[in-house]
Parts: structure tokens; C-alpha cells; sequence
């Protein structure tokens, strides 16, 4: 029982650090191109954001699953980045298809996102760090849902900062994709606040 | 199914300026931007990222006549997939300190938006040489910013290049900007760049 329970701790402390300390989107850069394009209303950013920390929590604890049971003992480890992508893919589209059978309403708000995810490089990026970082299985539905939650925090927090963009005077080569940047650097200086946190 | 044939010196210029895969169409940042802190690391990056472009959009070009429509980006995927892997598999055989620093980052190569791009937009329908071409200087396009973003960032950052100590800025009289070698620094280095290389464009524009 002590076992489990530092189990979940550390589960827990990991799925803080995705969130905070260590931002997939702020730290390492994942998630980048939806992360520039969709972020001009809350409400879209929320959708995708939401798909996000669905898929993302999901997938690396497939992946985690793959992995130890599939590929270590084949000795394949190599073939991760094609199983992985494979498992992403056959997710995103299984679960489009049983909202889109059960929940009409929730695939208009969820399902335009789900497509996009699938390229979102960040899905791939945190099943990749988990592999890398040798996480446990608890921790890693930890992190996965840690790190989506990060992910959506810095969408939302940044949708709702262009919405008041719209109003100010950009210079001209600046506008779109440069200022979303300075934006996201801002951001990323707030959360380097965090580190030490949890030290 | 050929488009348009493209000649050789608008390939070299579409990729490396007018089309540049960074400032023009802000694609495919997210793999490389993590490791532009160190100018090596970027340079290791930055050659694996156009072979694999340059040879999944031969490969993918090759295959085009044989390729289903409605399963062809599942193709392109495993063709850039399997590079990947060749790519990952050399670094881990001959260099695997610069392996473990760049720890995921290669493998989200295969994510790239730019070389699914590539493979999309162009290669898809034209010719094999051509298309080698057009991944090549798309690569080296995106990897010249890439490189300039990382020297900027070492140099302000660390006071070196390529872990060489630079006049000036190792000695006292420079402060380091340390924040320029975290998160922060790189999204300040790229907007900067994409800020200056959009402005030069539109006064070109102009006149």
C-alpha cells in the first residue's frame, strides 16, 4: 500500500511539473503550429485544448503500454516512432468515430480538432520524453495528462491575450506569427517562475 | 498530372527566400527550436532534417504513380518514418553523446509539418530530381534561420560559438544574457528574425 501510494505521489508531482515547471509548449516548444494558428478565439482554443488533454493522456499511456509489452521484449525499441504514430493515428480516428455516433453535439464542438491533432507534434513529443525519462505507469497517465493540461493552459492564456491584441498597434512585420512569439517568450519567462517549486 | 514545371533557380530561391519555410509559412518549428540553445546541436539537427527532407520527397516523388490517393499521407508518413530511423540509428551508433542531447527531438522530425509539406505540395506531382531539390532547399531554407537564431542565442547566451570562446563576449565586459539560452530566448530570437526577414520582404515588395 506505502508502495502504491508514493507511486501516485510521484504521479502526481510529475503531472505538476508537465503543467508548470515543465510546459511541453513553453520549454520545449511542442505544439508550436496549432499553437500559432488556432489561438485567436478562447473559444476555439478551448475545443482544441480540451481534444488535446484527451488524446495526449490516452495515448502515451497506450504507447507506455506498447512499449514494455510489445516492443521491449521483440527488442524492436527502434520501431517506436512508426508504432507510435500508428497507435496515435487509430486513436484520434476511433474515438472520432464514437462521438460522431453517440454525441453529435460534442463532435461539432471536439470532432473538427481531432483531425488536427494527429499532427500535433506534441502527442508525439510526450510519448517520446515518457519512453526517455523511463516513467512508471502510473506516472506516465500522470504525465500525459499534465502535460495536455499545460498545453491547454498556454492556449487559452494566450487566445485570450490576442483577443485584447486586436485592438493595439503592431508593427507591421510583427503581426500574426511574430507577435503570438514575443507573447509566448512573456509567457515562458512567467513560468520559469515556477521552477523550484516543488525542490 | 505536371502541374507546373518549376526551373531549377525558382526552386533554389522559393526555398531559401521567397517561400522560406519559416518567416513565409511559420511551419515545422517545433522539433528544431528546442535545440537552438547550442549552435552544434543545431547543426546536427538541422543536417538530418534535410537529408530526410531532400529523401522522403525523392521517395515519395518516385512512388507518386503507385500511391492510392486517399492512403497517401499514411505513405508519406512511414516513407519520412523510415528515415527517421536511419537517421536515429547512425546518430546512436557513431555519436550517441550528441544522441542523448538531442534526446527526442529527432524522432519528432517525423512531425515536421514542413516536410509533410514538401511532400504534399510539391513532390507529390512533379518529378523525382526536382523534388529532391525542392526538399533540399526547403531544408536548408529553414535550416539557415535555424542556425542564425542558434548563433545569436550561444553568442548573447554563452559568450562562445560552437563552444569556442568569441572576443568580447566571453570576457567580463559582456554580461551574459542568460535568458537567452532558455525557453524564453528562443522565441525572442525567432520573432525577431521572422520581424526582420518580413520586413525586408515587404520593402521589396514596395519597391
Amino acid at each position: 500500500m506505502n508502495g502504491l501510494g508514493s507511486e501516485v505521489w510521484l504521479a502526481m508531482v510529475t503531472c505538476f511539473a508537465a503543467i508548470f515547471t515543465q510546459n511541453i509548449l513553453l520549454t520545449t516548444f511542442l505544439g508550436m503550429c496549432p499553437f500559432t494558428s488556432v489561438s485567436r478565439e478562447v473559444k476555439t482554443a478551448a475545443g482544441l485544448g480540451a481534444a488535446v488533454v484527451f488524446v495526449l493522456t490516452f495515448t502515451t499511456t497506450l504507447n507506455w503500454l506498447a512499449y514494455k509489452y510489445v516492443l521491449i521484449p521483440l527488442e524492436l525499441e527502434f520501431f517506436r516512432f512508426i508504432l507510435f504514430i500508428i497507435i496515435i493515428a487509430a486513436f484520434v480516428q476511433f474515438v472520432e468515430m464514437v462521438i460522431d455516433r453517440y454525441s453529435p453535439k460534442l463532435y461539432q464542438n471536439l470532432g473538427i480538432f481531432l483531425p488536427l491533432i494527429t499532427v500535433n507534434c506534441a502527442i508525439l513529443g510526450a510519448s517520446l520524453f515518457m519512453v526517455i525519462r523511463e516513467y512508471s505507469f502510473i506516472q506516465t497517465i500522470g504525465y500525459g495528462f499534465g502535460a495536455g493540461l499545460g498545453w491547454m493552459l498556454a492556449i487559452l492564456a494566450m487566445a485570450g491575450i490576442r483577443t485584447r491584441l486586436n485592438e493595439s498597434r503592431v508593427p507591421e512585420g510583427l503581426r500574426g506569427p511574430g507577435i503570438t512569439l514575443i507573447i509566448a517568450g512573456l509567457m515562458a519567462l512567467a513560468f520559469i517562475g515556477f521552477t523550484g517549486v516543488l525542490g | 498530372m505536371m502541374a507546373q514545371v518549376k526551373s531549377n533557380k525558382d526552386i533554389i530561391l522559393d526555398g531559401l527566400w521567397r517561400d522560406n519555410p519559416i518567416f513565409r509559412q511559420v511551419l515545422g518549428i517545433c522539433s528544431t527550436l528546442a535545440v537552438t540553445n547550442a549552435v552544434l546541436n543545431t547543426t546536427v539537427m538541422c543536417v538530418s532534417l534535410t537529408m530526410v527532407t531532400a529523401l522522403s520527397c525523392l521517395t515519395v516523388s518516385l512512388l507518386r504513380h503507385w500511391t492510392p490517393a486517399n492512403i497517401r499521407m499514411m505513405v508519406q508518413t512511414l516513407i519520412i518514418a523510415f528515415y527517421v530511423i536511419v537517421v536515429d540509428l547512425i546518430l546512436k551508433a557513431y555519436w550517441p553523446e550528441m544522441s542523448s542531447n538531442l534526446g527526442p527531438f529527432v524522432g519528432l522530425i517525423i512531425t515536421n509539418c514542413i516536410i509533410m509539406g514538401r511532400c504534399e505540395a510539391f513532390a507529390g506531382s512533379n518529378r523525382p530530381v526536382s523534388s529532391f531539390w525542392d526538399g533540399f532547399f526547403n531544408g536548408l531554407g529553414y535550416s539557415l534561420i535555424l542556425l542564425a537564431i542558434s548563433v545569436v542565442r550561444e553568442l548573447l547566451g554563452m559568450g562562445t560559438i560552437l563552444g569556442f570562446a568569441m572576443p568580447y563576449f566571453s570576457t567580463p565586459y559582456w554580461d551574459k544574457w542568460i535568458i537567452m539560452v532558455m525557453p524564453p530566448g528562443a522565441f525572442f530570437a525567432l520573432a525577431s528574425i521572422i520581424w526582420l526577414c518580413r520586413s525586408i520582404k515587404s520593402k521589396e515588395a514596395k519597391s
